[in-house]
């Protein structure tokens, strides 16, 4: 049994956190160079002109990327040979996550669903984390982390289609969800699809989806395909980026799918806006 | 793309009249921002007939919840948030004076009806951009409202602050216009 110490993790996740607000990853900016440099409508070249130069300004000077700073989410893997010391997983995830939004000057956006009250001096600050942990072999903890924005998050849909529908009922759905969304989520988006398992599964899928690097190809040659197929098919919409029409709506389409029963076909769009600021660290 | 116009705030109403969808605007001035929270009180003190923490003759104001400033700067990062949230309590606003608004994303119908019939304009900013524009804010002050934090009334001294007519006062919407113009059937 390995034993890793609660601080330790406290201060790996404080500056994957700290680090993440202000950088954007290579992949998101090399998408997003590549999509300016493709992009055929000159107001929407310009906007994403204006992206990139503000991830330059926020890496220059440590300043965060974008107001929204998002709910702090995870995607932890455990090994069931580690044993955390001095505390809990998940206290120290939260704690590093108080710690690294207030100490870095990040927004504390998490609030009460009915009064709207700020729950920075109740619950903590922009606490609680969204946490998803998943048991593995080793002795090794693997955190992934995003920050996730409230714009695009207002646009995310889940359905439980009828087995029948297949791949074209699959589409359908997402060119709904991402037509709706238009200038909203702050295109250009990255578009996360969790097909199979249950209702939830296919949601968490769908989330997790947005972790993965923007420009990697899928493993499962099926889905590569299906995911160059919806990406066509979404940037035929029109929006462009940030709303203002053109031929990038859609940077990538990641697909996760999963067995699901033999009576439903669930399907989940989780959308992330261009500023997909995403990174994962290894204990 | 359409003009480049540099203006000062209030807004005159010549000022808001010559502005057309496209049109790239920098602005220079006073702003006054405002999210959900904040714009149902104003909405509510309007339906009671009390004052106003701003005056609203020619105001515009910037949906936004800026990040904490870190120590010694006025304001942290402050791009725009998302309008519809603010669709229900804006025409209420404009009938009072307010002529500009600043947000990202698609305004309701009647939004777009209060700009044509009072003379006022809705403004894009570049969403996620928060870093960029939030350089263009020079000085800040609650001055309403600080229990909701990052939502509290600011009084905001911006320069050269990038924007793009969206609405114009004659009713055409840049998000249409930009969309039906690249979509492919």
């Amino acid at each position: 049994m390995r034993e890793i110490n609660f601080n330790e993790i406290v201060s790996g996740v404080k500056h994957l956190i700290t680090y993440t607000s202000s950088n954007l990853p290579k992949d998101a900016i090399d998408a997003l160079e590549k999509a300016m440099n493709e992009e055929k409508s000159p107001v929407s070249k310009e906007i994403l002109r204006q992206i990139l130069e503000n991830s330059q300004i926020a890496s220059k000077e440590f300043r965060p990327l974008c107001q929204d700073t998002g709910l702090a989410v995870f995607f932890v893997k455990v090994g069931e040979d580690v044993k955390v010391k001095g505390g809990t997983l998940k206290n120290a995830i939260n704690q590093a996550t108080a710690e690294a939004y207030k100490e870095s000057y990040l927004r504390a956006s998490t609030c009460h669903p009915f009064t709207r009250a700020n729950l920075q001096n109740s619950v903590g600050y922009n606490l609680p984390a969204i946490i998803h942990f998943d048991l593995v072999e080793g002795d090794k903890i693997e955190i992934e982390y995003a920050a996730k924005g409230g714009g695009s998050e207002n646009v995310s849909r889940a359905i439980v289609l009828p087995p029948a529908s297949g791949k074209d009922g699959v589409m359908k759905f997402v060119r709904e969800v991402v037509s709706k969304g238009g200038s909203n989520p702050c295109p250009p988006l990255t578009v996360g699809i969790g097909i199979g398992g249950t209702f939830e599964r296919a949601t968490i899928s769908s989330k997790h989806a947005l972790f993965r690097d923007i420009g990697s190809v899928n493993p499962d040659p099926e889905l590569a395909e299906l995911e160059n197929k919806i990406l066509e098919d979404l940037n035929k919409l029109g929006i462009g980026a940030m709303g203002m029409g053109g031929t990038k709506t859609v940077l990538a389409v990641h697909i996760e799918s999963n067995p699901c029963h033999i009576a439903s076909l669930p399907v989940s769009v989780n959308v992330q806006c261009h500023s997909s600021r995403h990174g994962h660290i290894t204990i | 793309m359409g003009q480049i116009y540099y203006l000062k705030t209030p807004l005159r109403d010549e000022d808001v009249k010559k502005l057309r969808a496209g049109d790239i605007v920098f602005l220079n001035g006073v702003v006054y921002t405002a999210r959900d929270a904040a714009h149902k009180r104003l909405v509510d003190l309007i339906s009671a007939g009390e004052k106003l923490p701003f005056d609203l003759n020619g105001a515009v104001v910037y949906f936004v919840g800026p990040t904490p400033p870190k120590p010694g700067e006025p304001i942290g990062s402050a791009g725009p948030t998302t309008s519809y949230r603010m669709d229900s309590y804006s025409p209420t606003l404009i009938s009072h004076g307010l002529r500009g608004m600043i947000g990202k994303g698609e305004r309701s119908r009647e939004v777009i009806d209060s700009c044509m019939k009072y003379g006022a304009v809705y403004f894009g900013a570049t969403g996620g951009a928060g870093a960029l524009l939030g350089k263009k804010i020079k000085s800040s002050e609650i001055i309403a409202y600080p229990e909701l934090g990052p939502e509290a009334i600011r009084r905001i001294e911006v320069e050269d602050f990038p924007v793009t007519v969206i609405n114009d006062v004659l009713g055409d919407d840049l998000y249409q216009r930009g969309r039906a113009e690249y979509e492919i059937k």
